[in-house]
């Protein structure tokens, strides 16, 4: 690796560039141009970004002409060159790598979770979880750093025990996921944790197939363990275990930064439980925390936007453009948590809809209005030009949080 | 009206579950189950509303 090639890059790729809450406005002129323009990717590599609305929605739908495979012996530049065979050894098991039908045999086996059912059973545990948190914070004193003491470890200890993995290696995996999806981080590293990451869960995966728990990987241990191979286990176990940390905790930072931003609308997510089911859905569209682009391959020469695509392109989605499309909803660029909106795009769309959706929004639907109700008087605690956000990341969020109440 | 859910298609997202639970359910699969059909008038707009939520594309409106 050359020695420029190490350093950070000086801004993300165009479609991952905010301020703040918003996308970059060049998003908007694309979306309100062309619909689709020809970009380089954050690997280099050229592709065609995807702005508008129903396009995306289109796009997602559609897996038989947009593909989520890669084209055999693609390698990511500044990677180490990998064999087909270890190529498929990663890609196991990640559902997000997969097109129907492979698709659907893994994504089948673990609906039976995530249903709404589920999730309600769920429902007193998390309360639990997210109280005690509050409690650890309150008897902390202000102020707070809110990413270390509740948006990161609420949804960390929930996936844990959900999925089965000690909470008491969160540090080290949760260390891996923040570093191994942020761009200013060199490529080859981040692979390498990627394999450290890798070997961590086959060490789990090894301990359900001898003596399968109460947990997700000991139920796919004892009702499929027979057709998942180690590799698959390990891929669907490492992907929950990186959506399940990665998501939902930058979703409550920046939410409630967003709220703190917007306190009519704050009071009424504290004092109205009518109101946190569509303030969860407006955030979700507003904040469109994965911006880093979903990738598809064409199959076929398409047509997007009026714009003909030939086959074997990448194609590159901007959720955060295709939620503020005024396609979608009058006055895009606004939080109002009161339109109760429905059909954004902040959980993707088509077969690859966030498996964990029920669960995020769960766990939204109870940590926002708690936090707010323990500390009424919830203030920053730091100057908003100086809150540290996560510009690099595939995730958006915040780094840390400083709050006083 | 009636609606149709196709289960082969169906991922389990449980949108229409959210959207309307008097009309849809799970079973333990997390398959999509019509519990109403035709559809009663009153339901009819949050019908429209999971068919087009979908991301599976299960979901049809049928006209009678």
């Amino acid at each position: 690796m050359t020695q420029a090639s190490a350093l950070p890059p000086a801004l993300p790729p165009l479609h991952m560039r905010r301020t703040h809450f918003d996308p970059t406005p060049e998003l908007r002129q694309i979306r309100e141009s062309m619909g689709v323009q020809k970009i380089e990717t954050m690997f280099g590599t050229p592709a065609y970004l995807v702005t508008r609305h129903d396009d995306i929605r289109e796009i997602l739908a559609d897996a038989e002409r947009f593909s989520n495979r890669r084209p055999p012996g693609f390698n990511i530049p500044g990677t180490p060159a990998a064999t087909a065979d270890e190529q498929a050894d990663v890609r196991a098991g990640n559902l997000l790598g997969l097109d129907p039908p492979e698709h659907q045999r893994l994504r089948r086996m673990l609906s039976p979770e995530f249903t709404v059912r589920r999730m309600k059973r769920l429902e007193p545990r998390i309360v639990e979880i997210v109280e005690q948190h509050l409690d650890a914070m309150q008897r902390g004193g202000a102020p707070a750093e809110l990413v270390a003491s509740f948006a990161l470890p609420i949804p960390s200890l929930v996936i844990c025990e959900l999925l089965g993995v000690p909470y008491r290696d969160r540090e080290a995996f949760g260390r891996r996921a923040a570093r191994q999806l942020d761009l200013s981080i060199p490529v080859a590293e981040r692979f390498g944790l990627q394999r450290e990451g890798r070997e961590y869960m086959r060490s789990l995966v090894m301990g359900a197939r001898r003596d399968p728990g109460e947990d997700m990987l000991g139920m796919l241990v004892r009702d499929h363990g027979t057709e998942l191979s180690d590799n698959e286990l390990i891929g669907i176990a490492g992907l929950l275990l990186l959506a399940g940390h990665e998501t939902t905790s930058n979703m409550l930072s920046l939410g409630t930064l967003a709220l703190l931003r917007h306190p009519e609308q704050l009071a009424a997510v504290r004092d109205d439980p009518d109101a946190v089911g569509p303030a969860v859905e407006e955030l979700v569209r507003y904040l469109s925390i994965v911006q880093s682009g979903i990738p598809r391959v064409t199959t076929i020469g398409v047509e997007v936007a009026g714009v003909h695509i030939p086959a074997g392109q990448v194609v590159v989605l901007s959720l955060p453009s295709g939620n503020r499309d005024p396609q979608l909803i009058d006055a895009p660029d606004v939080l109002d948590i009161h339109r109760g909106a429905a059909g954004h795009l902040g959980f993707g769309h088509g077969v690859h809809h966030c498996l964990g959706a029920p669960l995020a929004r769960m766990e939204m639907r109870i940590a926002f209005p708690a936090l707010l109700r323990r500390f009424p008087g919830l203030a920053l605690a730091e100057p908003f030009t100086g809150v540290d956000f996560r510009r690099f990341h595939f995730i958006y969020g915040l780094s840390s949080l400083m709050v006083t109440w | 009206m009636n609606v149709s859910a196709d289960r082969d298609v169906c991922i389990g997202a449980g949108m229409c579950v959210m959207t309307t639970d008097a009309i849809f359910d799970q079973d333990d699969a997390g398959i999509v189950v019509v519990l109403a059909d035709p559809v009663p008038d009153g339901e009819l707009t949050r019908v429209r509303e999971a068919v087009k939520l979908c991301p599976s594309g299960a979901l049809r409106l049928l006209a009678d």
